[in-house]
């Protein structure tokens, strides 16, 4: 955090670098929704990206602890971009560090699912599948959002989803398709997750006017993607798609479950503690 | 009279200028395989004029790569050491970087430093498809990987089932 990753610092706090030929939507009259919007685009990459880097130095093998570290880097790197935005169109002078610092639990916008703790090495891969099959199709549509800021945003993040995904899948079909411990496990989390996957689908109003203005992408129409991949991924790993039935929400709304304070109040002491540090 | 970006061209000495910001960010190696340069990197965007001032535009490889902030300074401290202080590094995302972008140059200079160079236009693929990755010791394709994340962002770790070493693959994207 805190590197400058468009234009220095005062640029991005003042609409003038609309004027100097950088992408942006062209009237911020649609600030109000999309500040939110980003945010939790922003919230959801950074809680889970957090989660992640949880297993730097734990991994189940060196190779594993090192692909861990590096879908954590993607993820983070997709915040800081998030946040930078979300910072310059809010214009109240929140640089990226302010937004993922200084927000308590109850302005956090992220899903549920994400900021569930890693568990074992079966959940965390779980919850990496149910979010990269969503997320991976997600941002390619939204490489064709009109604000060419998200565009550039999801034509990046799309390629990198895309290893995330394979990564996830590959350790699902190999856990489930392996011993009976493994696949029990696997099994478990598949069950205790899926009440977390309904609110990925979900639109708020101001998503849904963003979508009708095509900035948003609307959610529900990656649902068929990530229910084919999810069909064609449980099926090698022998698994069962578990039923549909009710749904946990609320993280959009900040109503978090316990976890995300404590994921928060790890993440953000330090730098409240020290504000401004850097080394 | 003339115009203001007309003096500003002429106090960074115009083509002169913008020539020797072009040869020192050229020459600026990645941090995490200091074989390549920017250029043979492919993430060098552009050196020019604009608004009087030389502007350097980069693009990232991974978005959270690490080396994107080093590389930065790099570039500032190579512009700073050619006289050059005053232009800007700017950031640019679009298009995506792709691995398509390494040059001939930084493809042979990857095989000979004993990292096989990433297959052409392919992109991370299907779910489950690897590309068909030659050892960069003995030039079998024999080979298997052993995980899709390496030392770097964008590295992959296999091994050779010819000759048994172990070897980096820059992979697609």
């Amino acid at each position: 955090m805190g590197l400058p990753t468009h234009e220095p610092r005062g640029a991005q706090l003042s609409m003038s670098a609309e004027t100097a030929g950088r992408p942006g939507p062209a009237p911020h009259a649609s600030a109000a929704a999309l500040v939110p919007y980003v945010l939790g685009l922003a919230d959801d990459a950074l809680v889970l990206g957090h989660r992640l880097s949880e297993w730097s130095g734990r991994g189940p093998t060196l190779e594993e602890d090192i692909a861990l570290s590096n879908l954590a880097l993607d993820l983070i790197g997709q915040a800081r971009l998030c946040y930078a935005y979300a910072g310059e169109i809010e214009g109240r002078g929140r640089d990226e560090d302010a937004l993922a610092y200084w927000r308590d639990e109850h302005a956090y916008r992220n899903l549920l699912l994400l900021e569930q703790p890693n568990g074992d090495f079966a959940m965390t891969m779980v919850r990496h599948l149910l979010y990269a099959a969503f997320l991976d199709p997600y941002f390619k549509a939204l490489s064709a959002s009109a604000d060419a800021r998200l565009a550039e945003i999801g034509a990046k993040a799309a390629k990198e989803m895309a290893y995330h995904l394979r990564h996830a899948a590959e350790w699902v079909i190999r856990l489930g398709d392996g011993t009976e411990e493994s696949r029990a496990r696997t099994a478990a989390a598949l069950e205790e997750l899926w009440m977390y996957t309904g609110e990925m689908f979900e639109m708020e109003a101001g998503e849904t006017a963003l979508s009708a203005q095509g900035i948003a992408v609307d959610r529900g129409t990656i649902k068929p993607a990530w229910e084919a991949t999810l069909a064609r991924v449980l099926a090698e790993a022998s698994l069962a798609r578990p039923a549909d039935r009710w749904m946990q929400r609320g993280g959009r709304a900040g109503q978090h479950s316990e976890h995300l304070g404590r994921l928060l109040a790890e993440m953000q002491v330090l730098h409240r503690a020290h504000p401004g540090a850097s080394w | 009279m003339p115009s203001k970006l007309e003096r500003n061209a002429h106090s960074t000495g115009s083509a002169d200028a913008l020539a020797r910001a072009r040869a020192a960010v050229a020459a600026v190696v990645d941090p995490e395989i200091p074989i390549l340069t920017l250029e043979d990197l492919g993430i060098l965007r552009g050196v020019a004029h604009k608004d009087g001032q030389i502007v350097v535009e980069l693009t990232p490889t991974y978005i959270g790569c690490p080396a994107t902030f080093a590389i930065r300074l790099a570039v500032e401290a190579a512009l700073a050491a050619a006289g050059l202080p005053e232009a800007r590094v700017v950031t640019q995302l679009s298009p995506p970087w792709s691995t398509d972008a390494i040059t001939e140059t930084g493809r042979r200079k990857l095989k000979a430093f004993g990292i096989a160079p990433p297959a052409r236009a392919t992109g991370p693929g299907a779910l489950f498809r690897d590309a068909e990755v030659a050892c960069p010791h003995c030039g079998s394709t024999k080979t298997s990987k052993l995980s899709e994340f390496g030392s770097t962002a964008c590295k992959a770790q296999w091994r050779c089932d010819a000759c048994r070493e172990p070897f980096d693959y820059f992979k697609c994207i």
